[in-house]
């Protein structure tokens, strides 16, 4: 295997317990300058809510163990920074460094959302200006950039429908959703009081318009779609599809998350897209963290605008911008303090450094997903035969013929210094390898993928053990993930035993 | 363009290698009447140094150089630069949810790290991963005690958030829950005898903040009891986590929902911050979001993963406990670090600075002729006072002495015109007390 791994694979495997394990009474991390007023004594003003001591086990390490303790943990992290994420559906392109700088300048990340809007005209001004961008972006006419990540846009999305049905009289009873969304989307539909009705795809991995003029009746209050597809296919057929939906009364969705794809090149807006949301931390690289923060902003039609959480943001007669509390159809807050501020300056400043030119990297994109494709068909099966947008879905078909499988090929793929595409999802393909490769990537990169899927695929017909015991060179091996669910420890404990970390 | 990692040849011979002739043709499946033929109306392209220059210029038109004494929510603490220069780290900062754990165990340990030091700060048996914000995770945690009880009345003390009462209000509209407020007495608390009257078997959750939107602390154990005596389950929510460096946690509680802004995290004009949700060990299974659990590889070495997903969208779909999927952890990461260098002695120091800063403004105050104390519960760093007059008024005086003051109470709370909200944190220098006090007094002395 030495030979044909071109990019380091071994991970930095420096030794380091819980935080926990290292503390040691009476050692501090961070100093506060002295009191410079009279001190209170607690025990008088507090009485019984008086916490005697500090909190019991809380670390007590200096300032050097901490960074050292955070830094080794770090190194435990593969990230983009460090190569390709070719996860499908995840977007993960470059987080730009000057959206982290702009986003902690003083009187950005200062700003109290409750102090005068007279002295946040800088903020409103940037929240204004990320709003006709977006909506220029989409198509739409009206949006809101509260949402604090794509599940939540998803929620107010259709909290934004039910609403607007509502006021016709009758809110409706089901979404209907494809089988091959994301798990969200049915999570969602539940949350904003809707029934899911599934909606089968059609053999071409798209939504089936036969199918969808016999389920959508008045019943139904609006289709989700994913376009493109979570098979990275573009539903050609959209503007039919809406106005199915609109000859019955019902809405459609739009889960913006692959808006990679059509960012600059086609706007939902115009294929008959009545309300969507944006993923911040995908299309518009705001940086994943581990996990999050991100954004969710929703952008609607004209139809919907009425009922957009307060609050909202309007531009009064001399030029000033003020945030309106008040709306008589609003559906209400979904999140406290306005939004994720700190993520939506981080999008604004990367739609900025691209301009209109932020259609090139819808282009290469899609450029790399297909030469990815063009590489790999034939190595691995390619169960839709549409066009590939900028993701492409392949699956296990082939090397499950020796008993290897999707999951075991991603973990393979670890060993040759990538991150592992989206396994298993979407769920109409059997065994799926869903890989988006983004614009970040070099053709450099991009090659070394494609060597590395290639050899796997080779290992998996030649010596697949090597394969399905894999990773190998990671400092942890394949975790057992069983045996975590069934006795959850989610916590440390004093006196808990400090197992053997790993070497 | 900096961010593109081709050269036009490069992009030519990718083309040619797929077998196209342009990039027009990979875009062949959107209808031709449906592509954009003319560039997007948006500004830029803008060098690094004029991205830089524009949010320059926005900060300049916002509130630099101004004292505040703004809590309500958002509170203004001390930040090593230590965590910022940890949360800058491409591994963590450009990282992906940690779904494949044996190259994610940096940022699962640190998670478990966080869910160890919320239970330690509330008591509670086990914490997720993070949630939004406190005011969702309160949301979150009612949802729990439905879903629990299977009942649908919830009883919301009237002196938690206003707008952590909204988003719930947002939510509950579509699950058939019942809310209901329960007013707080003249000494600024939840009033026990309108809860014990209110609650009947129907009621799935008791939700109460402390401390409360007016700074007052919370007595939990009566309204624990009266809640529990009736089959309800205790949310209660803290929007000012510092609180438990000094104040007893609310160990009654079933479920916790705080907002861990105070921990590391900027003000940012509202977000991101991160919302904890904590509770007993038995409740685990129906905990919304992302849990990290202690395991062990195929080799005997301990390390993380995310585990009990079957509650989780991914998995459940429509019978998940939430639809969270992406949630605040490099804000989580941020608290972890924040909390790891403030340490045991470090918080409880914090909180008694902010503690007596506060009590020596509120003595302050209280020598201005007219400024009266709304309530006489304790406090820890924010308390409610009333003014002769209007607040908003005083405030607009303030600001000419570059003093942005405290949060006139009128408009959430019409039965509290004239009383404003104070608070003051460890980072509020006693010279800027003392300006302050002296501009709420010359500006009362102000003819009307």
């Amino acid at each position: 295997m030495n030979e044909r791994i071109k990019k380091a694979s071994r991970h930095t495997s420096q030794s380091e317990g819980l935080i926990f394990e290292k503390s040691s009474p009476g050692k501090r991390g961070f100093e506060l300058p002295p009191l410079d007023v009279p001190a209170a004594d607690p025990s008088k003003t507090l009485g019984a809510n008086y916490r005697r001591e500090g909190v019991e086990g809380f670390p007590e390490v200096s300032e050097i163990e901490a960074i050292r303790h955070f830094t080794r943990l770090s190194t435990w992290n593969y990230a983009i920074d460090l190569g390709m994420y070719p996860l499908g559906s995840c977007t993960m392109k470059y987080n730009p460094r000057v959206n982290e700088f702009v986003a902690r300048l003083e009187g950005i990340a200062s700003e109290h959302p409750y102090q005068p809007q007279e002295l946040s005209q800088g903020c409103l001004k940037i929240l204004r200006l990320l709003e006709k961008c977006l909506l220029e972006i989409t198509g739409m006419d009206a949006i809101t950039l509260q949402p604090a990540a794509g599940a939540q846009g998803e929620l107010t999305g259709l909290l934004l429908i039910r609403a607007y049905l509502q006021k016709q009289g009758n809110p409706r009873k089901k979404v209907l959703i494809p089988d091959s969304a994301h798990g969200t989307n049915p999570a969602t539909a539940v949350i904003s009081g809707y029934e899911v009705e599934n909606i089968k795809s059609g053999a071409e991995g798209q939504v089936d318009l036969e199918r969808l003029r016999q389920q959508v009746t008045e019943d139904v209050a609006a289709l989700m779609i994913t376009n493109p597809s979570t098979l990275g296919i573009f539903e050609h057929n959209l503007p039919e599809i809406a106005q199915i939906l609109h000859d019955k009364g019902a809405l459609l969705y739009m889960d913006g998350a692959n808006m990679n794809a059509l960012t600059g090149i086609t706007r939902p807006g115009e294929l008959g897209v009545d309300v969507m949301h944006l993923n911040l931390h995908k299309t518009f690289s705001t940086p994943h963290g581990g996990g999050g923060p991100g954004a969710g902003p929703v952008a609607m039609k004209k139809i919907l605008e009425p009922f957009r959480p307060v609050p909202i943001l309007v531009e009064k007669e001399n030029g000033r911008l003020a945030l309106e509390p008040v709306r008589p159809d609003s559906i209400g807050r979904v999140k406290a303090f306005t939004s994720n501020f700190g993520v939506l300056v981080r999008a604004l400043a990367y739609i900025l450094a691209y301009g209109p030119g932020v259609r090139q990297a819808t282009e290469d994109a899609v450029l790399n997903a297909n030469y990815i494709r063009k590489h790999l068909e034939g190595v691995y099966e390619l169960p839709y035969s549409l066009p590939s947008m900028h993701e492409v879905v392949f699956s296990d078909a082939i090397q499950k013929k020796n008993d290897v499988n999707t999951m075991d090929i991603a973990k393979r793929l670890i060993d040759y210094g990538f991150h592992p595409y989206t396994t298993a999802f979407p769920l109409i393909v059997h065994g799926a390898m869903m890989i988006e490769p983004t614009e970040s990537e070099s053709r450099e990169e991009c090659d070394l993928f494609i060597d590395a899927m290639k050899s796997i695929a080779e290992e998996a017909a030649t010596q697949p053990e090597i394969v399905k015991t894999a990773p190998h060179t990671t400092r942890v091996r394949r975790l057992d993930e069983v045996a975590a669910a069934r006795k959850p420890v989610l916590r440390w404990k004093p006196g808990a035993p400090r197992s053997q970390a790993a070497d | 363009m900096r961010y593109l990692p081709k050269s036009p040849s490069e992009r030519q011979e990718m083309l040619a290698a797929i077998g196209v002739k342009s990039i027009d043709e990979l875009f062949s499946s959107i209808p031709e009447r449906y592509r954009l033929r003319t560039p997007l109306s948006i500004p830029g392209p803008f060098s690094e140094a004029e991205v830089i220059q524009y949010f320059k210029d926005r900060a300049a038109e916002n509130a630099s150089g101004y004292s505040s004494f703004l809590g309500a929510g958002v509170y203004n603490h001390l930040r090593s630069v230590v965590t910022d220069s940890i949360i800058q780290r491409g591994e963590f900062l450009t990282s992906y949810t940690p779904y494949q754990a044996e190259i994610s165990q940096g940022t699962l340990q640190a998670i478990f790290e966080f869910q160890t030091l919320m239970c330690q700060l509330t008591g509670q048996d086990v914490a997720n991963a993070s949630m939004y914000d406190g005011s969702t995770a309160t949301t979150e945690a009612v949802l729990m005690a439905e879903r629990l009880t299977g009942r649908q009345r919830v009883l919301v003390a009237r002196s938690v958030h206003p707008e952590y009462r909204e988003v719930l209000k947002t939510y509950a509209k579509n699950s058939g829950l019942r809310i209901e407020e329960i007013p707080f007495t003249k000494s600024g608390t939840v009033d026990v005898q309108a809860l014990q009257a209110a609650l009947k078997d129907d009621v799935a959750a008791v939700v109460v903040q402390s401390p409360n939107f007016f700074g007052a602390i919370e007595w939990y154990a009566p309204l624990a009891e009266a809640a529990h005596a009736a089959g309800a389950m205790f949310v209660v929510a803290i929007t000012e986590a510092v609180s438990l460096g000094l104040l007893r946690p609310p160990v009654e509680a079933d479920i916790v929902a705080m907002e861990a802004q105070s921990f590391g995290m900027a003000p940012s004009y509202g977000g991101p911050y991160a919302g904890v949700i904590a509770a007993r060990e038995k409740y685990i299974r129906q905990m919304p979001g992302r849990l990290a659990g202690q395991t062990t590889d195929s080799e005997g070495r301990r390390g993380f993963v995310l585990t009990l997903a079957t509650r989780e969208q991914h998995i459940r779909r429509e019978k998940a406990t939430s639809n969270i999927c992406t949630n605040q952890a490099l804000c989580a990461l941020a608290a972890t670090v924040h909390l790891t260098l403030l340490g045991k002695e470090g918080l409880r120091e914090m909180a008694e600075q902010n503690h007596s800063k506060a009590q020596f403004a509120l003595t302050e105050l209280l020598k201005i002729p007219g400024v009266k104390r709304s309530f006489d519960a304790p406090f820890l760093n924010e308390f409610t006072v009333e003014l002769p007059r209007s607040v908003k008024i005083v405030n607009s005086h303030l600001l000419r002495e570059k003093i942005i003051g405290p949060l006139a109470l009128g408009t959430p709370y019409p039965d509290l015109t004239k009383h404003a909200l104070v608070c003051v944190t460890e980072m509020t220098p006693r010279t800027e007390i003392e300006r302050f006090a002296g501009a709420v007094k010359r500006a009362l002395e102000q003819p009307i």
